[in-house]
């Protein structure tokens, strides 16, 4: 038998932007088991529903994650609407729509970035960001911030986009989906990229299931599941399907981001052509009372926020369970078997955001 | 097998110009209603103190009575909460970053 040893991967390494530690065991060069261990950006945000008002407590949903802070914080406002029984206006759901849609783009493109950086490819990663930047440019346009929105209230949302301006914004998407159409194809088709990708981690779609995958790495495993078909804020009204992959390896979730990527341009086309006139927020009076599970489709997954009130400004309990934490099971499994110099990619195909994890 | 897919890109952004600027030497516009850094025109102010009260992050300090309104610049989250709460509407967003502080207490201070 093969001597086994144990590898430390992490919390600092070169391809990891965030701390999170993996005991590898290995036999040579191959991964035996791996054994995580997180907590190592534990923030307590959770907590702080106890000492700030529910409605400026948006502010500190939308800072638990830096790359999805948007839907973190449309998530939050959900929750405490739903509990407060709050019609918010339709003009507000398709500009959350728009918002969220962008927010996946740009998620998407830093993790192909990121991807392409962890398998070596240093010209893709670049150029994965240079489009990127073009999308954030658009975001800092239209709510002030680059990746921290800051637009999203309860009961609405705090600025407009004007319909002559938000067309123009679609047109500007249709633009450069010419671009990321080159850049997906690079990703899809050449062949160095392939070698890394193809076959490495392969999940089975039943395994995804009981494991609890979200998000794209359930989908790649043919699984057709998507929090946005609950029909939360305006996508009752667009016309979309989820994109699915059957292969379930590396390469299946790369091509579902990509495509979900044109999609997101496409979603945001018909958001700019349906999009009601009307006033973008409602008033709140009173407090939230009751209990309410918020589920909502990020980039990375699916997010649950467990809001609990009491009639009081200030929420008994939140609870916060990010995709990332749900997919960390499903990368596990798929750990034993694969080389030692592929566990980077698996773990940055989860598209871990370890921040949102450990809140 | 499609190999060097990406030459065509490379190419162009050889010959083509750079995507990034000079910077500090070429300085991007600011966008308008980017969420840069708070200013205050402090003649407008009456000092309510509503700014202080709803700030988030505590990062403003007002004196009513030596009129004098102060902001810790690294507390601040550049959020918008007190320019929306403003009754005068004398507080406002601007583009870019505010100046550099010499310590992390150091509040700026605006008197009137």
């Amino acid at each position: 038998m093969t001597k086994r040893t144990i590898i430390p991967f992490g919390p600092q390494h070169p391809v990891l932007p965030e701390p999170i530690h993996l005991d590898l065991v290995v036999e040579d060069e191959t991964v035996v088991e791996a054994i995580p261990s997180i907590g190592f950006i534990h923030r307590g945000l959770e907590k702080l529903v106890e000492k700030r008002d529910f409605q400026e407590f948006v502010y500190v949903a939308e800072r638990i994650c830096g790359i999805c802070s948007f839907i973190h914080g449309m998530t939050y406002c959900h929750g405490v609407e739903q509990l407060m029984k709050i019609e918010v206006p339709a003009r507000a759901h398709y500009l959350r729509t728009v918002w969220s849609e962008l927010s996946r783009i740009h998620s998407h493109l830093l993790w192909l970035g990121l991807t392409a950086d962890a398998f070596g490819f240093e010209s893709l990663f670049m150029h994965s960001w240079r489009l990127r930047e073009k999308v954030l440019d658009i975001i800092e346009a239209t709510t002030g911030g680059r990746v921290i929105f800051g637009s999203c209230k309860i009961g609405g949302v705090r600025r407009d986009i004007e319909n002559a301006e938000l067309k123009a914004i679609a047109a500007r998407l249709q633009d450069y989906a010419k671009e990321y159409k080159e850049l997906g194809d690079v990703f899809l088709n050449d062949l160095t990229v392939k070698r890394r990708l193809c076959g490495v981690g392969t999940l089975s779609g039943a395994d995804a299931l009981q494991l609890g995958a979200v998000g794209p790495m359930l989908r790649a495993s043919g699984v057709a599941q998507d929090m946005r078909l609950l029909k939360y804020a305006a996508y009752g009204e667009i016309a979309f399907a989820p994109i699915t992959a059957s292969e379930g390896d590396s390469y299946a979730r790369c091509a579902v981001r990509i495509g979900e990527i044109f999609q997101s341009v496409d979603i945001i086309r018909q958001c700019s052509e349906k999009i009601p006139a009307g006033a973008i927020e409602t008033k709140v009076v009173g407090f939230p009372d009751g209990e309410f599970y918020a589920r909502t489709e990020q980039p990375r997954g699916e997010v649950i926020y467990y809001v609990k009130a009491n009639g009081t400004k200030n929420l008994e309990r939140l609870r916060v369970r990010t995709p990332t934490f749900a997919n960390i099971p499903a990368m596990l499994k798929v750990m034993p078997g694969i080389q030692l110099a592929d566990v980077p990619v698996l773990v940055l195909t989860i598209d871990p955001c370890i921040s949102c994890t450990e809140r | 097998m499609p190999v060097f897919t990406i030459s065509g890109m490379i190419l162009r952004s050889l010959f083509g110009r750079p995507a990034t600027r000079m910077y500090p030497a070429v300085r991007r516009d600011d966008l308008k209603g980017s969420r840069g850094h708070i200013e205050i025109a402090i003649d407008d102010c009456v000092f309510c103190g509503l700014c202080q009260r709803k700030c988030p992050t505590e990062a403003l300090a007002v004196d009513r009575n030596a009129k004098l309104w102060e902001i810790n610049r690294l507390r601040c989250i550049s959020c918008n909460c007190c320019c929306e709460v403003c009754p005068k509407k004398c507080l406002s967003m601007a583009g870019g970053y505010s100046a550099a502080v010499s310590s992390p207490a150091e509040a700026e201070k605006h008197h009137a």
